[in-house]
């Protein structure tokens, strides 16, 4: 199930089980390059793309710096169109307001579109708590629900999947939730999204409560932005009489002119398209026409601590288009599940440990699953340098540091664990701040090459487990500069 | 002209031979090198690691030693890439934590002048034909500090192009990277080697005798892979490709 991630292993165990699982790493691969080309040719159609970069950057950026302001402007601007706002300032009292609301409207079921703020909070699970069941209806989201999985993609939550599994999914699973699947069901994919049309029109026709995220808010307007390319989401946000959609507070805009900037790069980043199939749009409530009720739970749950932050607030930026998890190689070997998180990928890496806090061994493993090779930050389409956060990250977890949690200013302890690691650092910094005593060490390890193990031992045999070392050479190339002065002497 | 040489520590520990090369490519090209024996480290394990203040006394050494040098050139893009992307940032963060600007003030002047290998040979001396000679099929792996810190772009293609004798092959997946990135080398072994296996797969496919590269910590790790998957794939840096001639051949 889109369940807790919580007992989660560090990221380098959590891995193991994807780097030795050839299927998955067949699925990842494949499924990565794919959209990898398809993206970069979408992008390349567009003779602007650097200026529309920048500008989505710009357009973040200031809407972060006044954020204050722009949520206030939209839940005027919300509650003004007939719509009721929220404010939630962690997991808890959002789950707490959404099950309220939905038990008020004397439900016991509500259907979904897919949203990963409601991942984030673990809403399902809050929901069944409380006897409501709720349906993802995203497709991919489905395949996950059934197979008690988790999502381990921002935009293809279901991608180490392959078509094999997932009609044995539907065979055994669909039947418990609702429509059983067509007997005789095979892999094709046309058959497959029949299946789960089918099963998932029974759902809509009869659900009275839907659950959204949102892509954007716009302040101006209180308007919500649903893209997406089913044609599901549309359903649960116009079928039901309530609409109840949780969203995190970065996700709003200023304007409508604003939004534009984004209706290009999102769908181009995303899914390589021009255009997503499905852009949904509401504001508020209209007689006769959509959900009678509507009400917006603006979510917290970390973002206003991230906010404090100078270096690591760009993450907050992020649109989830899910173009960095595309392109990392660590992701594509690692898969989204070592991540721990419903935000896989370079910026689940830079964005969990911030909303959550590097105390878990989790989340402070994370900003070290990179090997900083900046893919990431050269497609992202609002240019959040994520190598960038990654190594400031690094430093809260290796050397503490001030942070604002809660919205308190503290000063957190370095994470246990890397005591070894800083006493090395201080020691090499302490050597090549005196030539000298590197030159020593040089001669040391020239003089004793024929004693070097093949293999080395503590944190090092990781390196020897599956690579050999280089042999020390005779003579460090000082020495040999001191002997010839660089040749000169002849004495090469 | 005159030029220092900054090596880096693991050139100098462990490479002295790509030293030995850029000296005597540099020398060839009417090039005065000098290296000041005081050099050490530029910080960049240390910065990457998130030990930002160990690293701050060492960007503040590499500054003194290197400060009066018109042009410092080094063949490790990282290494590069460290002095002129990251230590503007060092100096940025030490002033917006209050303690004023005298390390951004220190270490402005190396910033400009430092140069990797390739760029300084195409940029500085606007050469693309540097005269070399090396009979071998060679494949060129554009590492990626290189290739997305210092935007290198086709710099190293373009000299390895005018080598005679030398056959260029296109690496499949070329700025991909190769899973060394320092200490997530260590730190994530697995997910790193397994990024080096298919590194060194698509080398192979190339047909190429030579795997090239301006860094020799990628290719401490490729080789190093190489060397443990049994291939008849070598690792050598650009350097010594550009340092052979007829009279003098590299391996």
């Amino acid at each position: 199930m889109s369940g807790t991630f919580v007992g989660m292993p560090a990221f380098p165990e959590a891995a193991h089980r994807a780097v030795r699982d050839p299927v998955l790493r067949a699925n990842l691969r494949h499924a990565t390059h794919t959209i990898r080309a398809k993206r970069a040719t979408a992008v390349g159609e567009l003779s602007d793309w650097v200026e529309l970069r920048e500008a989505g950057r710009r357009i973040k950026d200031h809407t972060l710096r006044h954020l204050d302001r722009y949520l206030l402007r939209l839940e005027e601007s919300v509650t003004a169109a007939g719509g009721t706002v929220h404010w939630a300032a962690d997991a808890a009292e959002a789950n707490r307001i959404v099950t309220r609301l939905v038990k008020e409207t004397g439900e016991s079921e509500v259907v979904k579109v897919k949203s990963m703020a409601t991942q984030e909070i673990g809403l399902n699970e809050a929901l069944e708590a409380e006897g409501i069941r709720a349906y993802e209806t995203d497709l991919a989201e489905l395949i996950v629900q059934l197979g008690r999985d988790r999502p381990s993609h921002i935009l293809v939550p279901a991608i180490h999947r392959n078509r094999g599994e997932i009609r044995d999914v539907f065979v055994r699973e669909m039947g418990a939730w609702g429509r059983p699947a067509p007997a005789g069901l095979t892999d094709t994919p046309a058959e497959l999204a029949e299946a789960a049309r089918l099963h998932l029109r029974e759902k809509f026709l009869r659900a009275k409560v839907g659950v959204s995220g949102a892509n954007f808010m716009v302040a101006e307007t209180g308007t919500l932005v649903v893209v997406e390319s089913e044609g599901n989401g549309r359903m649960c946000l116009t079928l039901p009489e309530t609409l109840i959609s949780v969203v995190g507070i970065e996700k709003v805009v200023p304007t409508w002119r604003d939004l534009e900037v984004f209706l290009q790069t999102l769908p181009r980043s995303s899914t390589a398209e021009r255009m997503n199939p499905y852009t949904s749009m509401w504001t508020g409530t209209t007689d006769g026409d959509g959900p009678r009720t509507f009400h917006l739970v603006l979510l917290d749950n970390g973002r206003t601590d991230t906010l404090a932050d100078r270096v690591g607030r760009q993450a907050l930026a992020c649109i989830r288009c899910s173009a960095c998890l595309n392109v990392c190689p660590v992701y594509e070997r690692a898969g989204g599940h070592a991540y721990g998180s419903v935000y896989p990928g370079p910026i689940g890496a830079i964005l969990s440990p911030q909303l959550r806090g590097t105390a878990d061994e989790i989340d402070a493993s994370l900003p070290f699953a990179s090997s900083l090779c900046g893919a990431c930050y050269e497609v992202c389409p609002v240019a959040i340098d994520i190598p960038e956060v990654l190594v400031h990250l690094r430093e809260r977890v290796v050397e503490g540091g001030p942070a604002v949690r809660q919205g308190n200013r503290v000063v957190l302890k370095p994470a246990r664990g890397h005591a070894a690691e800083r006493a090395a650092m201080r020691a090499a910094r302490w050597a090549f701040a005196r030539p000298g005593t590197l030159r020593t060490g040089q001669r040391l390890a020239a003089r004793t090459r024929r004693l070097h193990p093949r293999t080395l031992p503590g944190p090092g045999r990781a390196w020897s487990g599956t690579r050999d070392l280089p042999a020390v050479p005779a003579e460090p190339f000082r020495d040999w500069w001191q002997r010839t002065r660089g040749g000169k002497d002849g004495a090469e | 002209m005159r030029v220092a040489l900054f090596l880096t520590c693991v050139n100098d520990t462990l490479y002295p031979d790509t030293g030995r090369a850029v000296v005597r490519l540099l020398s060839r090209l009417g090039v005065e090198v000098d290296f000041p024996s005081g050099q050490t480290c530029c910080g960049q394990a240390h910065y990457n690691t998130g030990y930002r203040h160990q690293a701050e006394p060492l960007a503040r050494h590499f500054a003194e030693v290197f400060g009066g040098y018109e042009a410092i050139v080094t063949p490790s893009g990282s290494c590069g890439a460290m002095v002129r992307e990251l230590y503007p940032r060092l100096g940025e963060r030490a002033s917006a934590e209050g303690r004023g600007d005298t390390l951004a003030r220190t270490l402005s002047p190396v910033v400009p002048r430092t140069y990797e290998l390739t760029e300084f040979l195409v940029d500085v001396l606007g050469v693309t034909d540097v005269g070399a000679y090396y009979p071998h099929k060679v494949t060129y792996h554009p590492t990626c500090h290189g290739l997305r810190g210092l935007g290198l772009g086709d710099r190293p293609r373009r000299l390895l192009a005018a080598v005679r004798g030398l056959e260029l092959a296109e690496l499949p997946g070329a700025e991909e990277c190769c899973g060394f990135g320092g200490t997530f080398a260590l730190k994530n072994a697995e997910v790193s080697a397994a990024m080096g296996a298919d590194k060194v797969r698509n080398a192979e496919s190339t047909g190429a005798e030579v795997l090239c590269a301006a860094d020799n910590s990628c290719l401490m790790h490729i080789g190093g892979m190489m060397s443990r998957l049994r291939t008849e794939l070598r690792p050598v840096h650009i350097a010594e490709i550009l340092a052979s001639t007829e009279e003098e051949p590299a391996a």
